[in-house]
């Protein structure tokens, strides 16, 4: 394991990373959206875990506990919105609800 | 253990790839699952068996759960996936890819530097738990704030909307 650079490690979360971002740039349907957030929030705590391996230090698994409950609590409500704009507005473009009431 | 590192790596990598270019919401998912399992073989390579497992359960087993039973309610089906597909021209992939690779460039610049990983197995459940529940003790009290605001707040979104005219 001591051959692995922590370099290499933290690219691979860097990569989940950039690929989380472009998917959610270049996605318009909503739930899409929502598993690119997962893709990124999921590469920061690939990052947080290989820093404290790295370091030999407890406290990046604990971020990384951290970060899964706040993704936990993201996807429920995030997934009960997706669900309210689809009966609402009937499709998942989020182009359909840029603009305000009023 | 080198080998086994890469490799798992790039599935990581080409699954995730595959779950953010798919057009049909279900493949998708399933990517996303052989992803999130091929980072869980990433955390146990490095030591970490505790968060690896958690992965397993919470964002592959659980998470995952959620999204499939939304698409399920969702029904989007073949009309959904050619929309999508409308909505996803090739060209439409040239800005965000730029601004993806700028941001991976600058990282692969900044990261060799840095010293090799230690040695494996430094990481037992033992001290993470130890660590969590005595300095990170606040931040578990407000974890479980945040899951039970949440749990209320998809509560309160999804409730049915003739129940809520009712009231």
């Amino acid at each position: 394991m001591t051959a692995v650079p922590i370099g290499h490690a933290l690219l691979v979360a860097g990569v989940l990373f950039s690929l989380g971002l472009t998917g959610l740039i270049v996605r318009r349907n909503l739930l899409f959206m929502l598993l690119s957030i997962e893709v990124m929030l999921n590469a920061a705590g690939l990052a947080f875990v290989v820093a404290g391996s790295a370091w030999g230090q407890p406290d990046g698994q604990v971020m990384f506990v951290f970060i899964l409950t706040t993704a936990a609590a993201e996807v429920a409500v995030g997934l009960a919105l997706l669900l309210l704009m689809n009966r609402r507005f009937d499709t998942l473009d989020t182009a359909a609800a840029s603009s305000m009431r009023g | 253990m080198v080998t086994a590192f890469y490799i798992a790596s790039a599935m990581a990598i080409v699954s995730t790839a595959l779950a953010v270019s798919r057009t049909n919401a279900v493949h998708a998912l399933l990517y996303l699952v052989l992803s999130l399992i091929s980072v869980a073989v990433l955390f146990l390579l490095l030591g970490a068996p505790f968060v690896a497992a958690l992965e397993i359960i919470v964002y592959a087993g659980a998470i995952m759960v959620l999204f499939v039973f939304v698409v399920m309610l969702l029904n989007l089906g073949r009309a959904g996936e050619q929309q999508e597909r409308r909505w996803m021209p090739p060209r439409a992939w040239i800005g965000p890819a730029l601004i993806g690779a700028a941001l991976l460039a600058e990282l692969a610049y900044v990261l060799p530097g840095l010293p090799a990983l230690g040695q494996e197995g430094a990481m037992a459940v033992k001290p993470v738990a130890i660590a969590m529940y005595g300095p990170y003790l606040l931040g578990v009290e407000a974890a479980a704030l945040l899951l039970l605001a949440g749990m209320v707040g998809a509560y309160h979104l999804g409730r049915e909307p003739d129940k809520e005219a009712r009231r």
